[in-house]
């Protein structure tokens, strides 16, 4: 079977695309962090809680951009084919 | 065909469709009404409905509100004690512009509800929001501190000032990204579970789906992109 350039690129697209993803381990990481020490503020003072629950959902959506900029990548590199 | 970016069938339960191709160029461009064109207008019409209904309705509001005076009051002092929070005494002169962004992009996120594909999936509308912030952000700078503005991206050192350069021009991309990113991947996920699972799967499951997608990252990213606006203009302040 013949593979021609066009369907090389559009493999290695997917291959690239699927690498873009690993982009999401660092968000995943650090909101996972930003929710234990929110829980464990929780835990020391409780009356706070609406104030810690706002201020760790908006740190964990800044932190959140990194992945969303590999998620973006991918769905280029899949969908808009721009080496196609 | 330059909307139908994607050409497997999969891809246009998500992707943005045209409607109706103009029949005139703009810039050697074809100009097309897509989805987005239409539920912007459509979120618009309600928007300015719900204006004109709740503008007729304080003409004579009552000292002690009752039903929708109450939930407008309400609104508008959550939107007074979130500028308050950051911007301080200077709040009275951004809230206005906040609070049409606001009500723009959370009825935009919601709008999934509703059918429509959201348009701030659609980088042009988020860029565009961008944009507005970009533009108050320098105006403030140029208005409060004239040359010192642009000076201020030589400090400390004259050798960092790609580097200040660049993050000024950052901030515009960063925030319609990050909107712009969290609203397609509901859309993408959604869109996929519409098009991919058997029929009897798409009865009461999606909701949970809408629910985390549309409603509760639509709502956090509607505050944030409002936080984030108010914290550049309060830099340049």
């Amino acid at each position: 079977m013949g593979i021609s350039g066009q369907d090389f690129i559009y493999g290695c697209s997917a291959i690239g695309a699927g690498l873009a993803l690993i982009a999401g381990i660092g968000p995943g990481v650090g909101q996972g962090i930003a929710a234990g020490y929110g829980a464990s503020a929780v835990g020391r003072n409780p009356g706070a809680r609406s104030d810690i629950t706002s201020t760790m959902l908006l740190g964990q959506a800044v932190a959140e951009t990194t992945g969303l900029y590999g998620l973006v990548v991918a769905i280029i590199l899949m969908f808009v084919k721009p080496f196609g | 065909m330059p909307i139908f970016l994607a050409n497997n069938s999969l891809a246009e339960s998500f992707m943005i469709r045209g409607i109706y191709k103009m029949p005139f160029l703009f810039l050697g461009q074809e100009v097309w009404i897509t989805t987005t064109t239409v539920s912007t207008i459509i979120i618009t019409i309600m928007l300015l409905a719900f204006g004109i209904f709740a503008g007729s309705k304080l003409k004579n509001a009552k000292e002690i509100p009752t039903g929708f005076q109450n939930f407008i009051e309400m609104a508008v002092e959550a939107l007074n004690s979130m500028g308050d929070g950051i911007l301080g005494e200077n709040k009275n002169r951004f809230i206005n512009y906040i609070g049409t962004i606001f009500l723009f992009i959370l009825t935009s996120n919601l709008s999934g509800f509703m059918g429509m594909r959201a348009p701030t999936a659609d980088y042009g509308v988020t860029f565009c929001l961008g944009i507005f912030t970009f533009a108050i952000v320098q105006f403030q700078g140029i208005k409060n501190h004239g040359i010192g503005h642009f000076t201020s991206l030589f400090q400390p050192v004259p050798v960092l000032f790609p580097i200040n350069l660049i993050g000024e021009f950052a901030n515009p991309l960063s925030i319609s990204l990050r909107l712009f990113a969290n609203l397609l991947s509901g859309v993408i996920m959604l869109g996929l579970w519409y098009g991919m699972m058997p029929i009897f799967t798409q009865l009461a499951i999606p909701s949970f789906l809408h629910a985390y997608c549309d409603l509760f990252s639509g709502c956090i990213q509607t505050y944030v992109f409002c936080m984030l606006t108010m914290v550049y203009v309060n830099d340049k302040l």
